[in-house]
């Protein structure tokens, strides 16, 4: 009998088909178009990106779509060290929460265009769009946030939205 | 409801587009198969099947790393014949993506000649009318075979004389 065998390959693999649901829907569509939209509670008056069916909070359905810039504040980020399996990103590179002008939820996203080490919370940072040609409803027809060089938020102007 | 999976739509498609689109989560797992199952797959490469051989003397297919009555490790694998007997089974009408077969089949427990226990495998059988509880099956290999469970595609039907 020939050598014993030692180890298998034995992956596991899930096929789903994800449905976005009608208010990320229009988020999504409005991404392809190189907008950013969110909802407003018409409660709290907080305005949620991506936009969802009821606020949270509040437990009321959401009103109107309002429009939210490009531009915001990372009001949290992690530099990312560790290399692990399928990664295509060159280490160290920092995902962060940016609050958009306009919203009261901060959305995640990849942090370029500055060394890691100088990365801080109330960078003020613009999303870098593809070309409009690329766009596609996804998050990723942002490229990444890159500093705008402005000065840095004040740490008041976004403390509730940590 | 009106679904796209394109990824495109978008504007085009209006405001009242519902999106979705395939999503799979894969992990790659790799895992060590230890001694009695190591050496049961390396049989697999050369075409053959063997089983865990008990303390009292039975002989379990595929083999179990302890013995099932006593809690012993197993020592020793035995071929057993590459021929056998549905013990039971049931039919598959319509083959998932991920089935051994890609037709219509069997899925039966086979009593390999030699073997004490049953062994649960796909039979080959076409129409659901050939299959039968007692019939004699025959294991197809896999013409390259790797060490792996699926170096055994499947069970065909024995034709009698």
């Amino acid at each position: 009998m020939s050598d014993p065998v030692r180890r298998i390959k034995a992956p596991v693999r899930l096929e789903y088909s994800v449905t976005a649901g009608k208010d990320l829907s229009r988020f999504l569509v409005a991404i392809a178009d190189g907008r950013l939209i969110g909802k407003r509670c018409p409660s709290c008056r907080k305005v949620y990106v991506p936009p969802r069916g009821v606020c949270p909070t509040c437990g009321v359905a959401l009103g109107e779509d309002v429009p939210v810039s490009d531009t915001g504040t990372l009001t949290s980020f992690c530099i990312v060290n560790v290399p692990y399996e399928g990664q295509v990103m060159k280490l160290p590179y920092v995902y962060g929460s940016v609050l958009l002008d306009g919203a009261d939820l901060p959305l995640s996203h990849l942090i370029q265009g500055i060394e890691a080490a100088d990365v801080r919370m109330g960078l003020r940072v613009r999303a870098e769009w593809l070309p409009p040609e690329e766009r596609r409803p996804t998050l990723e027809s942002i490229r990444c946030f890159l500093p705008t060089g402005e000065e840095d938020a004040p740490f008041d102007t976004y403390k509730e939205h940590l | 409801m009106d679904r796209d999976h394109s990824g495109l739509p978008a504007t085009a498609r209006g405001e009242a587009a519902v999106l979705s689109t395939p999503y799979v989560l894969e992990y790659t797992y790799r895992r060590s198969v230890g001694p009695v199952i190591g050496r049961f797959f390396a049989g697999l490469r050369e075409g053959k099947i063997q089983g865990a051989l008990t303390t009292s003397g039975k002989v379990v297919v595929p083999p179990t790393e302890y013995d099932p009555e006593t809690g012993e490790p197993i020592v020793d694998l035995v071929e057993v014949g590459g021929s056998g007997v549905v013990t039971t089974w049931c039919w598959v009408a319509e083959p998932r993506p991920r089935h051994p077969l890609d037709r219509p089949f069997g899925f039966a427990l086979v009593k390999l000649d030699g073997a004490d226990t049953a062994l649960l495998h796909a039979v080959d059988a076409v129409r659901e009318e050939h299959m039968k509880t007692k019939m004699r099956v025959k294991a197809r290999f896999r013409a390259e075979r790797t060490g792996a469970i699926t170096d055994l595609v499947c069970f065909d039907p024995e034709i009698s004389e």
